[in-house]
């Protein structure tokens, strides 16, 4: 199992260049619970991997344990070689992370452009007095980050919509606008906690192109949980699938579709006999 | 939303001078009585106060019960202040004033101190390094003494730097009020003991919010409840202390400074710092952890310290709102700051709408006028019905609009700006976006 390489094949990741995100032997411990146990991860940088499993695999414990909301049993995070496990959530997002989560967690009651423009807020380039006295930078730089914000929104198509309250959105654009406000965040890494679900075959057709462009575009890592095979299936390059808190497979699309554990894993123990 | 031709100033400080100018008229006009120009006062006071508490409960999240503690704080510390200049209790004009800048500068230097050192990461170099030499235990504890006497240290160093700076500030103040004639010096001493009031307010804020807003909400407010208490039972027994404050007889002659052009100025600037605060880059990362607190965290705001920046501010307009109402009677009783009381600048923030500037100085001055308007209409012998028919209004309002007066919307110079009109580029993504999926369906 060790010697089976963590990463895609044709991915060199040499000692001048760690990979964007460096995970090993991750474990989480709830009470009596191994919601993970062992997990190692490679994402070299600019990969788009996906992180696939059935339901309770701990999948988002991984994504909790990244971002900081969880601090981990045991293991290492690193990203770029910088360790970051322990940190705050706070922390971990000014190095480089950025996240959208399962069930949307947008500021609901918030316009959308104020949604993206405080994920500007850790540089927005104007202290608490300039802001109070609308004195020194405030003005230009206000102007600037408000700019920056409606160009990511212009990105997912919400320009129009820069001034409407986020709970009012459509489901599909709030799910857009989660994504544009952890671009805001300026992240290396991207974490996407199934940006698809609850999207039609178009919708998530559109997305799937959407990613991959704002890779290219904003030259990000993206590691992705996803339920909907097709899009799991048609973006990435790389594929880690969990099952009971432990990785039972890795390999490209095709290895994975065609491994017998992963088919065992999602549909039991009969349908992968017949196959 | 429309842009509309007028700047949304104009008609917002056109309403700010009618009021003040409405105000100071009818006063000198005889329209209005004595007493009914305090009303009005007491509805800007409640203003200031209420405005630091919605924005800890209404943009910030955190529910407080423990305002009342901060207004209190504010109050007494001004009294003390302008008592001294009238009567000189402490044996000189100005003694009391330096010797309070002097210890709250003392107390910042100690928190700077002290952050600085960083405390936790010294103790386990130094335990680290002595265990080279020693046992573990033996090592933690003399890494525990040295760090010990490290903060012995600070502490010594403060309490010196806070005592050579009375010294300078008390001379230099004596001085000065000897100096200037009376009718400057005495505005001078009443913004003192205004500032002196919010930023001991804000000291003690701080203070009390680091260890308490790590709680939950409902938490945190039983908590800062338990801190308004505290304050209370202190403020009774005072005058073991300090003679003059008078502990639970009431402290009496303080100069009757407040007037209505010092109440409108202060709550004008408090709005205007308040409203420059909230529509900046800050006040969003404020109102997000309201919105979402793990969201926000996400988003790279350092969720603690944005708490710990609305309790110390919200502190500091208590504070404000307590000095200025000391030296509206010249009267401070405790039972002025009990708990009950506590409640009323959070019945204003709900009832105007929590993240609503308007709506809580609208519900203010409703507020105080409905209180002092029954008093006014009920039958002689009846006053005391007020409390059972204002809290009838209160519950039909609420009942009518679950979410106050404005709910979280704003009026004029106050509202969000909108953002410079500008044409977005579009990048087109479209069809790169269909070449590159097709691939991956014939898979």
């Amino acid at each position: 199992m060790e010697a089976q390489s963590v990463i895609a094949p044709g991915v060199s990741t040499t000692e001048s260049q760690p990979p964007t995100l460096d995970i090993r032997e991750l474990t989480m411990v709830f009470g009596g619970l191994r919601a993970v146990s062992d997990f190692t991860m490679e994402v070299p940088r600019g990969g788009l991997y996906g992180l696939i499993g059935p339901n309770g695999a701990g999948k988002t414990t991984v994504f909790n344990m990244i971002t900081g909301i969880y601090v981990p049993t045991s293991g290492e995070i690193r990203l770029e070689g910088q360790e970051i496990s322990g940190r705050a959530p706070f922390q971990i997002t000014r190095m480089g992370i950025a996240r959208t989560f399962q069930n949307i967690r947008l500021f609901q009651n918030l316009t959308v452009l104020d949604n993206v423009r405080i994920a500007f807020h850790t540089h927005s380039g104007y202290g608490l007095m300039e802001a109070i006295s609308r004195l020194g930078r405030f003005g230009r730089q206000e102007r600037a980050l408000t700019e920056r914000a409606q160009d990511i929104l212009a990105v997912f198509g919400l320009q129009d919509r820069q001034l409407e309250i986020a709970r009012n959105l459509p489901y599909g654009e709030q799910r857009r606008l989660e994504i544009a406000r952890a671009l805001a965040a300026e992240p290396r890494l991207l974490l996407l906690d199934e940006p698809a679900a609850g999207m039609n075959p178009t919708e998530s057709e559109t997305l799937m192109g959407l990613i991959r462009f704002i890779r290219e575009e904003f030259n990000l890592t993206i590691l992705l949980i996803e339920h909907q095979m097709r899009v799991v299936m048609g973006i990435c390059e790389w594929i880690t699938v969990m099952d009971f808190g432990q990785v039972i497979a890795r390999g490209t699309a095709d290895e994975i579709r065609n491994n017998e554990d992963v088919i065992v894993a999602y549909l039991g123990r009969a349908a992968g006999r017949e196959l | 939303m429309k842009r509309s031709a007028v700047p949304s100033w104009i008609p917002t400080l056109a309403v700010a001078i009618a009021l003040y100018l409405g105000v100071l008229l009818a006063k000198q006009n005889d329209i209005i009585s004595v007493y009914w120009y305090q009303v009005v006062q007491i509805a800007a006071i409640t203003a200031i106060s209420a405005l630091g508490l919605n924005l800890i409960y209404g943009f910030n999240g955190q529910f407080s019960l423990g305002h009342v503690g901060f207004y209190a704080i504010g109050a007494y510390t001004s009294a003390l202040i302008t008592k001294d200049y009238t009567m000189k209790w402490s044996g000189g004009q100005t003694t009391a004033v330096s010797w309070l800048i002097a210890g709250q500068l003392g107390v910042v230097l100690l928190l700077v101190l002290a952050n600085r050192l960083k405390l936790g990461a010294l103790r386990k170099r130094i335990t680290a390094s002595l265990a080279r030499h020693l046992a573990h235990h033996e090592a933690r504890t003399l890494s525990a003494v040295v760090v010990l006497l490290v903060i012995a240290i600070v502490i010594v160093v403060s309490i010196a730097a806070a005592w050579a700076l009375h010294a300078v500030l008390a001379k230099l103040m004596a001085s000065l009020v000897v100096a200037l004639p009376g009718d400057v010096s005495q505005p001078i001493i009443f913004v003192l003991a205004i500032l002196n009031g919010g930023t001991l307010a804000a000291l003690v804020s701080y203070l009390v919010g680091l260890p308490l807003l790590r709680l939950g909400s409902d938490y945190f407010g039983i908590a800062t409840l338990g801190f308004a208490v505290m304050v209370y039972t202190a403020l009774q027994n005072s005058d073991l202390v300090i003679e003059t404050m008078k502990g639970a007889r009431g402290m009496v002659a303080i100069p009757l400074w407040t007037t209505w052009p010092w109440v409108f100025g202060v709550l004008a600037l408090l709005i205007i710092v308040m409203r420059n605060m909230l529509r900046s880059s800050h006040g969003r990362a404020i109102i997000s952890v309201r919105e979402d607190e793990i969201a926000s965290q996400s988003m790279g705001v350092d969720v603690t310290q944005l708490k710990n920046l609305a309790f110390t501010v919200g502190g500091f307009y208590a504070g404000v709102a307590g000095a200025l109402y000391a030296h509206l009677y010249g009267f401070l009783h405790p039972s002025t700051f009990n708990t009950i009381k506590g409640f009323d600048p959070l019945i204003i923030i709900v009832f105007g709408g929590l993240g609503s500037m308007t709506g809580t100085v609208m519900a203010s001055v409703m507020f105080a006028l409905v209180i002092e308007g029954l008093r006014v209409l009920l039958p002689q012998g009846f006053e005391d019905w007020r409390f059972v028919i204002y809290p009838i209004i209160l519950l039909l309002i609420m009942l009518l609009r679950p979410a106050g007066l404005m709910g979280t919307s704003e009026w004029g110079w106050l509202k969000a700006p909108l953002p410079p009109e500008r044409d977005i580029p579009v990048p087109n993504h479209s069809t790169q976006s269909q070449a590159a999926v097709t691939p991956s369906e014939e898979a």
